[in-house]
């Protein structure tokens, strides 16, 4: 009852904003049967060529005075060397690459040893096995030097990326001129294609694991900033007291009060810079770097599944590690020991690891197979896969199967939704897109859609904007139609919300890249293959967030509903529903990004859109075209997020759920 | 003083090509490699070939059109395969712009095009000519593509504009990019079992050739300046109204500072030639007989020793 109350006045305001939402849907409305009628006049349908301002020219321009008369491109160069260094030193050390200081490659087991000891010191047996079984699994598979190239740039890229979003996450916390202007900034990057983070640090950074780093790393700085500023910002102010009365200078402040405190917030921070960075320097096969990404890349365009499919279980694996031990690292407080102590009780695992990484290090100089697993000594059952996979996808009714979704998707629903999308006029689109912003969150939102869709429209890649457009809402709606179903049937038991929650969880982790293995496998170089890539990806945030929104409905409201004789159906539609709707929303903005994401990636199998457009850029320095191209994917995305974020706020407000 | 050092550079430098040999860089020699295995398994037998006669070598995946770029600025040294259809114009353009130097030609000649295997012309018999193919459009009809016709170009980065000539002839064809060379060869592969027509990006050599019979599409003659010059060609109005050439050159280029930093190496680079039945082997090692590249240069290099041992110094 008391919902019914505080939404009255809300419907009441909000009716002549809905008069305003309608009053642009119906113009788009009206724009689009003239354009079906044949009356609108042409420029009216898409922008004329000729009013399209040379966006990619004049960053061109300015990008060049920046990188050549400013000197900028020297400054980096000069970088490069540094980075350059760092890099070198981590592949002489993982595999082998003829640098200083020329001691590696480091045996693959005395590698799994040390996994293991870490692992186990930091969340006991469990993930010891998970750190050791790893690392022999990706050495026993034949994989161990190209997954060594890709940690080689992980080890220099994640640590940089974490010193460089500390500093500015204490920076914005600090001064809030700084967050002001970071903010901004954070929003675009994030959702800004990886390609366009690619080309840049080619041009700047140098072709090879420089470029790949630099990418890398800028990708993983905003989260970082972000947990930083959250978790210093939640330091309780007794503790800053304390601080104060033993007369902490400023720095000793910083250094021993308020950073242990946000330990936790820091540490979750330190986790997403790993995984992203993960998920990233896999990608940057594009460029060219090599390691897992670049193998994986080459796999699958040869259609070697077998293959694929096994290094996809090694980034997986890789990633899952990763994952569960910065998590543990989060929770595992640090251990006082009482004072005499000896040292070697106190840093007994450290020692420990020491002795195994030496032992190892030993047997290997006997034992050529310990220290690298050579050539047609590994365990690869590539072929075998192959055939297996081939044979199933041969079976009469898998072929049916997957024949038939193509056919029949592409041609009852996929072609005829994006034709009719290209057929709206160009105003009308972003009319409708008005509309929508209005009528979901309001006046400020509606206008920053209308601003940044007629920029779209400006850069002259409209039609590839579209087609980038239908491919995002088609996938994430086939994903909602599959996800949210699984995500209300979890949600009715415990046990099912924990095992579903934990899958999304880990299915979370894997690098983007990984989700096109199946899709490829099922419907080879098709659009399906693309819309299916991006459904499963986008499937796992809208389940989580399904079950989570329905699992924190409050019980008193639920025992209400049982109360008044309410059907488990009605129950469900009228009250755990209505009230997991913010929340669900959260996950479909999280659905929505993704899939901008994917889309980009998916550009690989063959698409018609902007990720095309920028894939082909990489080829070349057309810098502005690459950044115009960014840019537009950005500004969709960014439609959406800010009006879907909107709306679930203030319903959540509305519903007195924060 | 002057005119001594002067002197004595120009003595040093005449003297120079009899002490080169010794006079190589540390440094390593940065090879591209690229997305399709001629080059891959070339690079890697150049590679070995190079350590071979003492030079530290180095691998760099790069793409194949930026690749160019990066010769130009020394961040790679070499590069095995330049094909005058597909980036002559990269090249020409990086050369124009100075740093890339012409290491001559392979022996081998280069053409690339749309191409079908031979079962295509049962279902349409009037090929290869362009305009035989543009009719029978319909037969080359998928589920994405409607009623138009499908061509399998090859991946978005080799820019092959295949786009452009279909709207430059008008053709009623719609163009897909393949994700890579090896995609072909799994379409061809696939259309083989049940000899349904396809028609595909190929070229020669390859080892594809061996493989499905087959023939390139037959479209307007080359003419140079077809690529910039609207006028030039069919289609008044367009670029890309012709075929590409069909004796294209395969060419060795290398970074301007290569000769003075590895004259050795550059002296090797110089005098290798390969031909197009040596190029199809390679590429055939590593699609056909799925080796690993570095694996099918060492089988290459133990079974043709008689014509890369005098390449050597």
């Amino acid at each position: 009852m008391s919902v019914e109350a505080t939404t009255l006045p809300a419907s009441a305001r909000a009716l002549s904003g809905r008069q305003i939402a309608w009053g642009l849907f119906g113009a788009a409305v009206v724009l689009t049967l003239l354009q079906y009628a044949g009356l609108l006049p042409a420029w009216l349908h898409r922008l004329p060529e000729a009013a399209v301002p040379n966006f990619a020219l004049w960053l061109d321009t300015i990008f060049n005075f920046i990188k050549d008369d400013l000197g900028l491109l020297a400054l980096t160069r000069f970088l490069t060397d540094g980075l350059e260094w760092l890099l070198d030193f981590s592949a002489n050390i993982l595999f082998g690459k003829r640098r200083f200081p020329n001691i590696g490659p480091v045996p693959w087991t005395a590698v799994a040893a040390v996994a293991a000891v870490i692992g186990y010191y930091l969340g006991g047996w469990k993930l010891a096995v998970l750190g050791g079984g790893t690392m022999v699994w990706t050495a026993l598979i034949g994989q161990w030097k190209i997954a060594m190239q890709t940690m080689s740039v992980l080890a220099i890229a994640a640590p940089l990326a974490f010193m460089i979003g500390l500093s500015l996450g204490v920076a914005a916390w600090k001064y809030p001129w700084v967050d002001r202007v970071i903010k901004p900034v954070l929003s675009v990057l994030q959702t800004l294609p990886f390609f366009t983070y690619l080309l840049p640090a080619v041009i700047f950074f140098k072709v090879g694991p420089t470029a790949g780093a630099v990418a890398t790393t800028i990708y993983a700085i905003p989260p970082m900033i972000l947990m930083t500023t959250l978790g210093l910002k939640k330091v309780s102010p007794e503790v800053i007291e304390a601080g104060k009365m033993s007369g902490c200078t400023k720095g000793q402040m910083l250094r021993h009060v308020y950073i242990p405190s946000a330990r936790t917030e820091i540490l979750v921070g330190v986790n997403q810079v790993i995984m992203l960075c993960l998920a990233m320097v896999v990608l940057t096969a594009f460029i060219g770097m090599p390691g897992l990404g670049a193998k994986l890349l080459a796999m699958m365009g040869s259609f070697k599944l077998g293959r694929s499919f096994e290094i996809g279980v090694t980034i997986v694996l890789l990633a899952v590690m990763l994952d569960r031990m910065s998590k543990a690292w989060v929770i595992k407080q640090p251990k006082h020991f009482e004072r005499g102590t000896p040292f070697w009780k106190r840093h007994a695992m450290l020692l420990l690891g020491i002795a195994l990484f030496v032992g190892f290090m030993l047997v290997s100089l006997a034992v050529p197979f310990f220290a690298e697993v050579g050539r047609g000594q590994d365990f690869s059952q590539g072929k075998e896969l192959d055939n297996l996979i081939k044979g199933f996808l041969n079976i009469e009714v898998v072929k049916a199967t997957t024949g038939f979704l193509r056919a029949f998707l592409n041609v009852q629903v996929l072609i005829p939704f994006r034709n009719f999308m290209l057929s709206i006029p160009t105003p009308a689109f972003i009319l409708l897109i008005a509309a929508f912003a209005y009528s979901l969150a309001g006046r400020r939102e509606a206008i920053f859609a209308l601003v940044f869709f007629s920029l779209v429209a400006l850069s002259g890649w409209w039609d590839r904007a579209v087609i980038t457009l239908y491919s995002v809402i088609s996938a994430v709606s086939l994903a909602a139609l599959i996800g949210l179903p699984i995500g209300i049937l979890a949600s009715r038991t415990e046990k099912w919300s924990q095992r579903v929650l934990l899958i999304c969880d880990t299915a979370q982790t894997f690098p983007s890249f990984v989700y096109l293995i199946p899709a490829i496998m099922l419907f080879g170089i098709t659009d399906i293959a693309v819309i299916f890539s991006i459904l499963i990806f986008a499937m796992v945030p809208l389940t989580r967030y399904t079950i989570e929104g329905l699992r924190t409905v409050p019980p008193e409201m639920t025992e209400a509903a049982d109360m008044s004789g309410a059907t488990r159906m009605q129950k469900l539609w009228s009250v755990q529903l209505p009230l997991a709707l913010p929340t669900m929303a959260v996950g479909f903005n999280q659905a929505i990004m993704f899939a901008f994401f994917m889309v980009i990636i998916a550009a690989f199998i063959g698409t018609q859109d902007l990720g095309q457009e920028l894939q082909r850029t990489l080829a070349g320095t057309d810098l502005g075209k690459n950044f115009v191209l960014g840019i537009c994917v950005s500004l969709m995305a960014l439609t959406f997020d800010l009006t879907i974020m909107k709306w679930a706020a203030d319903k959540k407000r509305v519903l007195g759920l924060e | 003083m002057n005119k001594f050092t002067t002197a004595l550079t120009a003595g040093v430098l005449t003297l120079a090509p009899l002490s080169v040999f010794a006079a190589d860089s540390d440094d390593p020699i940065v090879i591209p490699v690229h997305n399709w295995s001629s080059q891959i398994v070339m690079s890697n037998v150049v590679g070995q070939m190079l350590e071979q006669n003492g030079n530290a070598v180095e691998y760099v995946t790069t793409d194949s059109q930026a690749v160019y770029e990066s010769v130009r600025l020394g961040d790679v040294t070499l590069e095995m395969e330049v094909w005058e259809g597909a980036f002559g114009a990269s090249f020409r353009a990086a050369q124009e712009k100075g740093g890339i130097v012409d290491v001559g030609d392979h022996d081998a000649v280069t053409r690339e095009d749309w191409w079908y295997p031979m079962w295509t012309k049962e279902a349409c018999p009037g090929l290869p000519s362009w305009e035989a193919l543009n009719d029978c459009a319909a037969v080359f009809a998928t589920a994405e593509t409607g009623d138009k016709g499908r061509y399998l170009d090859g991946p978005v980065d080799w820019l092959k504009h295949g786009q452009e000539r279909v709207e430059a002839l008008g053709m009623d064809f719609v163009v897909v990019n393949a994700g890579s060379a090896a995609a072909l060869w799994a379409e061809i592969g696939a259309a083989e079992a049940d000899k349904r027509p396809v028609v595909v990006f190929n070229w020669t050599p390859n080892f594809a050739e061996a493989v499905w019979p087959g023939e390139f599409v037959e479209f307007p003659e080359w003419v140079d300046g077809c690529d910039k010059d609207p006028s030039v060609g069919p289609n008044p109005d367009a670029l890309y109204d012709c075929g590409n050439p069909a004796t294209g050159y395969l060419k060795k280029a290398a970074w301007e500072g290569m000769e003075a930093k590895w004259p050795s190496a550059y002296a090797v680079l110089e005098k290798i030639s390969f031909t197009n039945p040596q190029i199809a082997e390679m590429a055939k090692m590593v699609d056909i007989d799925e080796m690993e590249p570095e694996e099918a240069a060492e089988v290459w290099l133990e079974n043709n020793k008689d014509v890369w041992e005098s390449w050597l110094n």
